[in-house]
């Protein structure tokens, strides 16, 4: 794969979430202030000392987000490799085994999702210790129920053909035909979901932290900081919007790259060829 | 006085996005020129990819996807229906001109009545009532032979066989008394048996209502049967263009004798058949709702020689393979391999039972996985049977492939990237490279073109001389079990109807499903149909 052969509107996917992880992983060197160090008055307004303004507190808007890039990524990316790399297995172990493999695990998808994510998610976290690891699990959990629906539907597909007939006649184990022969062949459903449920994800995170059972405070998340800063929106000040539109740019550039990806793998299976 | 039809010098071009670089321009048709009168029938002989189907729908003056037309004329009754505007092509289409698709089945909309799909066009057309329509619906339903034609059109698609389908969908094309008919492949799908009836009610129907037709097929003894003349096209160009009885007495050209006289390798049957590598005993076999497929099936196959399962769809001969390879345990019966028991599950079965048995399928395309290349597909039973890796790997690839005729270059390629015969190549390349004692073949030629498939069969009859292979070879095609069989097992709904030597089995006395089968294949000669309808005894059931 060239450089030049990738697209434009990936190179800025890319480039946006580069400059994600980078501030990730450089926040304290690259933040003007520290995450909880209050400089100023409250909501003071973009430009001037502060580029984007303090928040409820007082805080550095910029450096909060900065240091609100880690937690958010964090999270929210590894709770969703976690839920398809979940999900994926099981459904394809569903689709290839069938029978009462397949019924358990379904059947017990449905029971899952048949309980709404948010509640769920409220009993669990308010029983559990609250850390950043069970936060993790919990939400890759309820991803993972989606992920697995989608995974058997389009693993079943691919199952009925006869190269992975061709597979089992030949004597393969199931992982061999789960990761060789229907892995390959469903990755571009499977793709544009990842770029969904990762958005989802950094949502759902928000969603938890707004509830007060996702990040704890001081803690910078982007989604806790629009929990925090919702009430000068009231008063005509846009700080709550800056980790808002942060949230968005970044689901953006996901999917900028999946699409990019979802055109690459389709283009391998149909028509002829690829390189 | 003009024709019905002329085209002059067409020229089709599509445009190309080969992967990796700038799309391109590519000619599909080049410089064709023929004339139609009323009442005749041409047909268009050529192998996939020659441009038959393209010519045809300039007919209707439609481009299939990006195909555009790019020159010449096409001229309906003296006008050239290629510079009407969206609207005069419209009134054209399904009126003047109508098609018939090689896949019925999926040309009907299964939510709506036959009927009412007939007399669509002539509706939307507003050339007769409704009432008149269904009439002339119903005259066509007996034309063609359909039974009980007055309530035929008020059955949905899903209750009529392939072949009343077919006719059906010709009924549609004649329902509203078009000048010209295009046909294209309207029996490749269907069984001989049941191909023989259509090709007749096709026959039938043109003479009876005096449309010239447009006849497209890859088969030249169909065409010969209905046709009045012959264009034989190569890659988008005319090869030879003559009378019917011209192009098949008289070819001028090499490749259309090379057509005409496929088929010719024959093949002199073992003398000693005692010998039983595979027995099938009285194998019963059914699938889970408990519907039977296989009743009380027994056969045998010698050492290093090939058995032709012969029958329709629904005849249960690819069940039989399945069976064979453990897919579906047989419900009785049993099956010995070498003097040995055969596992019945595949599940159960060893390493080396299922290295002993390969399959090779009808659809090479779906039979390979589209993501890995050539090197993976051939490589993967080395690894998993031998163990093989590496430089050893490569080789040993590199050795199938020449064994297979392609050159190794061809390593690296995807299935996307080769073309059918060549799919089908490295599938048998697949098989043999686990050294396998049978190899079951389940219609390894059937969607090939002729030619292709020629080369094909003469791969496989070579390596069995070179490895002493044995081939359970199921098919449809008589030629083919007259060229390579050495033993032969006809079937028919499920049971075996005859089995043993080639020489016996296809020579008199025969019994009537036998009988049937011999005569629905197609023959290189002008007037089979007529002969073969003539003195057959049974008639193919329900169609």
């Amino acid at each position: 794969m060239k450089p030049r052969e990738i697209p434009v509107s990936a190179w800025i996917g890319i480039l946006g979430i580069l400059v994600a992880f980078f501030c990730a992983l450089f926040a304290p060197w690259i933040a003007p202030y520290g995450e909880r160090e209050i400089v100023g008055s409250v909501w003071e307004p973009m430009g001037g000392t502060y580029l984007l303004g303090t928040d409820n507190l007082g805080r550095d808007l910029l450096s909060r987000m900065i240091y609100g890039a880690r937690t958010t990524l964090t999270v929210a990316l590894s709770a969703t490799v976690l839920a398809f790399a979940v999900g994926v297995s099981l459904s394809f172990l569903a689709a290839v085994s069938r029978g009462l493999v397949d019924q358990v695990l379904s059947r017990f998808n449905d029971l899952m999702m048949s309980i709404p994510t948010l509640i769920l998610a409220l009993v669990v976290l308010a029983v559990l210790p609250q850390n950043i690891v069970i936060l993790v699990l919990v939400i890759a959990l309820l991803e993972s129920t989606r992920v697995f629906r989608l995974g058997r539907a389009v693993a079943l597909d691919v199952a009925v053909m006869e190269f992975v007939e061709a597979a089992r006649l030949r004597g393969e184990g199931k992982l061999w035909i789960i990761f060789r022969e229907i892995l390959p062949n469903t990755l571009s459903p499977l793709l544009a979901e990842f770029g969904l449920r990762f958005a989802f994800s950094i949502l759902f995170v928000s969603t938890l932290s707004f509830l007060g059972l996702g990040i704890q405070p001081p803690a910078a998340d982007w989604g806790g900081m629009v929990k925090d800063n919702k009430d000068g929106i009231i008063f005509g000040i846009s700080a709550a919007l800056v980790p808002g539109s942060a949230i968005a740019a970044l689901a953006v550039c996901v999917n900028l790259v999946v699409d990019w990806l979802l055109k690459r793998t389709s283009s391998l299976k149909g028509g002829r060829g690829d390189a | 006085m003009h024709e019905l039809l002329s085209v002059r010098n067409l020229k089709i071009e599509a445009t190309a996005y080969p992967p990796g670089e700038a799309p391109r321009d590519i000619t599909i048709v080049e410089d064709v020129s023929f004339d139609l009168s009323k009442g005749r029938v041409l047909g268009l002989i050529g192998e996939s990819g020659a441009g038959k189907s393209t010519i045809g729908l300039s007919a209707l003056a439609c481009g299939r996807g990006s195909a555009r037309i790019t020159g010449g004329e096409v001229l309906l009754d003296g006008e050239n229906i290629l510079a009407l505007d969206k609207a005069g092509i419209r009134k054209v289409r399904g009126a003047r001109v109508c098609y018939v698709a090689q896949s019925a089945a999926a040309a009907f909309n299964p939510a709506h009545r036959l009927g009412d799909q007939v007399i669509e066009a002539s509706l939307t057309h507003k050339l007769m009532t409704a009432q008149e329509a269904r009439r002339r619906a119903a005259y066509l339903f007996g034309v063609l032979g359909l039974p009980d034609p007055e309530h035929f059109g008020e059955r949905y698609p899903h209750q009529v066989s392939g072949g009343q389908l077919q006719r059906a969908m010709t009924a549609m094309a004649l329902c509203t008394n078009p000048e010209l008919i295009v046909f294209d492949e309207p029996t490749t799908a269907l069984d001989v048996t049941t191909q023989i009836d259509v090709l007749a009610a096709i026959k039938h129907a043109i003479e009876e209502t005096r449309t010239a037709a447009l006849y497209i097929t890859h088969d030249l003894a169909v065409v010969a049967q209905i046709s009045d003349d012959i264009m034989v096209l190569r890659q988008g160009k005319t090869v030879e263009y003559g009378t019917t009885h011209q192009i098949i007495e008289q070819p001028a050209q090499d490749y259309t004798r090379a057509l005409v006289n496929v088929r010719q390798a024959k093949k002199d049957e073992a003398k000693d058949q005692s010998d039983a590598q595979l027995r099938v005993d009285h194998v019963t076999a059914a699938y889970g709702n408990g519907f039977t497929v296989l009743h009380d099936v027994s056969l045998h196959l010698p050492k290093g020689q090939t058995l032709a399962i012969v029958g329709e769809s629904g005849s249960g001969k690819s069940t039989l393979a399945r069976v064979i390879t453990g897919l579906l345990p047989p419900r009785e019966g049993t099956i010995t391999f070498d003097g040995r028991l055969l596992t019945p599950a595949l599940k159960n079965r060893s390493r080396d039972e299922l290295r002993r048995i390969q399959l090779i399928y009808q659809m090479a395309d779906t039979a390979m996985n589209p993501r890995q290349t050539v090197r993976d597909i051939i490589g993967r039973p080395l690894t998993f049977y031998y163990g093989l890796h590496g430089a050893e790997k490569t080789a040993r690839v590199k050795e199938l492939l020449e064994q297979i005729e392609m050159a190794s270059g061809f390593v690296d390629r995807y299935p996307a990237e080769l073309s059918g015969g060549q799919k089908q190549r490295v599938a048998i390349a697949r098989a043999l490279a686990a050294k396998p004692e049978l190899i079951l073949c389940d219609e390894p030629t059937s969607a090939l073109d002729p030619l292709v498939a020629e080369g094909i069969l003469s791969l496989l009859m070579r390596l069995q001389a070179e490895t002493q292979v044995s081939y359970m070879f199921i098919t449809h095609d008589i030629a083919i079990v007259r060229a390579i069989a050495d033993s032969v097992a006809v079937m028919h709904r499920g049971r075996l109807v005859r089995f043993g030597p080639k020489s016996r089995v296809l020579s008199p006395p025969f019994d009537d499903y036998t009988d049937l089968l011999l005569k629905s294949v197609p023959e290189m000669e002008v007037g089979w149909l007529e002969r073969a309808l003539a003195t057959r005894k049974m008639t193919s059931a329900g169609n």
